[in-house]
């Protein structure tokens, strides 16, 4: 179980309708790839976040499967063409089951 | 606050010559607040990818260590009920610039104290609470929330009066040869600074970065950590974390970069 995972988000507070935000996203983890030996000589179990999830206002807008090569404490970012007001959700899976999430707002004049 | 060095135009061009300390460099780029006469960050050696993820404070993940020493300043921990922000007030804000002029002689207990040195020595008498191993998560994160407080400020240690003895030690461990490869610090980061060694770019060795988010660790590192891991690849037998051989290197290496801006936590590969 991967411990101190803290997802942050970066999403603009107020943009006009029709434009186009940038959104960053960071999450803390250790992202252990299942190829390392550990002192013992024997492989380190796997533990990464193998999905990310982005929905606005409950509708899909952005989903990631993330792969052993990830590095820890993953940064993505990406662009979004928002339209209206809402509130972006923000789903990380992890490999043992748990979930990290977050939300964030947004103000469309 | 956002700091773009392409944009910050220092007059470095003015102060580069004179006896150059390292070895001579082609490029004659402007560095900015990353170079102070022949002194050149760790920052200036990286590619522009890394270092647009050091200045955006979202993006550096060392931020993250920054963020849980936050959360630690404030809990309270050991026997005296005590948190730091106890004595040291709700936010970091009272341990700006500790970092530009650590390690210091500290008078009572007669040593040079690092800033582990000092959270350990806080945490023992006056919180009565256990001391944090050297390299553990909580020492990091308190160590970077602590540098991260002095971002930006000029490195400047005290080398004189009682620090004296331990600086010159740690200039005689930077001039002197060790393990099976017969190397000192001075043969890499002196006398061939912007080289290649195997695949990576030698640096000047500077540590104003610290603790620093290094890609290949895939987490924040104590300078100690950085010394052990050099004198293990020269194939010497590392001293152990916090001991007066690499607290004494560290004042030593910190006064090779005076003026330097603090940039804890760097990003560095």
């Amino acid at each position: 179980m991967a411990k101190n995972v803290k997802p942050r988000v970066r999403v603009p507070k107020k943009a006009a309708k029709g434009e186009v935000v940038e959104i960053k996203t960071l999450i803390s983890h250790i992202m252990e790839s299942g190829r390392r030996k550990g002192k013992d000589g024997k492989l380190i179990p796997r533990s990464i976040i193998n999905k990310m999830e982005v929905t606005f206002n409950g509708k899909p807008l952005f989903t990631a499967d993330w792969h052993p090569a990830i590095s820890a404490n993953p940064y993505m970012s990406f662009f979004a063409k928002v339209d209206q007001s809402g509130e972006f959700a923000f789903k990380w899976s992890d490999d043992d089951g748990s979930v990290y999430e977050t939300t964030a707002k947004i103000s469309v004049a | 606050m956002k700091m773009n060095w392409k944009q910050i135009t220092f007059l470095t061009a003015a102060f580069a010559v004179g006896v150059s300390e390292f070895a001579a460099t082609a490029d004659a780029a402007d560095w900015g607040q990353y170079q102070v006469e022949d002194r050149r960050s760790g920052f200036t050696y990286m590619t522009d990818e890394s270092r647009a993820m050091q200045v955006d404070n979202f993006q550096n993940p060392g931020m993250l260590w920054v963020e849980q020493g936050a959360d630690l300043w404030s809990k309270v921990d050991g026997k005296a009920g005590k948190s730091c922000a106890s004595c040291h007030g709700d936010d970091g804000t009272s341990m700006k610039g500790v970092t530009a002029r650590y390690p210091v002689f500290d008078q009572e207990l007669g040593k040079m104290q690092t800033v582990e040195h000092q959270i350990n020595y806080c945490l023992e008498k006056r919180m009565e609470a256990k001391p944090y191993k050297w390299e553990s998560g909580e020492m990091l994160s308190m160590t970077t929330f602590i540098n991260n407080q002095s971002l930006g400020m000029p490195v400047n240690v005290k080398i004189d009066g009682p620090a004296a003895e331990a600086f010159e030690k740690g200039k005689a461990f930077y001039y002197e040869r060790r393990g099976q490869l017969d190397l000192a610090c001075k043969h890499c980061h002196e006398d061939n600074a912007g080289g290649i060694i195997r695949a990576n770019t030698l640096s000047q060795g500077q540590i104003n970065g610290f603790p620093t988010y290094r890609l290949k660790w895939q987490k924040v590192g104590s300078v100690h950590r950085r010394f052990r891991g050099c004198n293990s690849m020269v194939r010497a037998k590392p001293f152990a974390y916090g001991s007066d051989e690499y607290t004494n290197l560290e004042l030593y290496s910190k006064w090779r970069g005076r003026g330097l801006p603090i940039e804890a936590p760097a990003v560095r590969n």
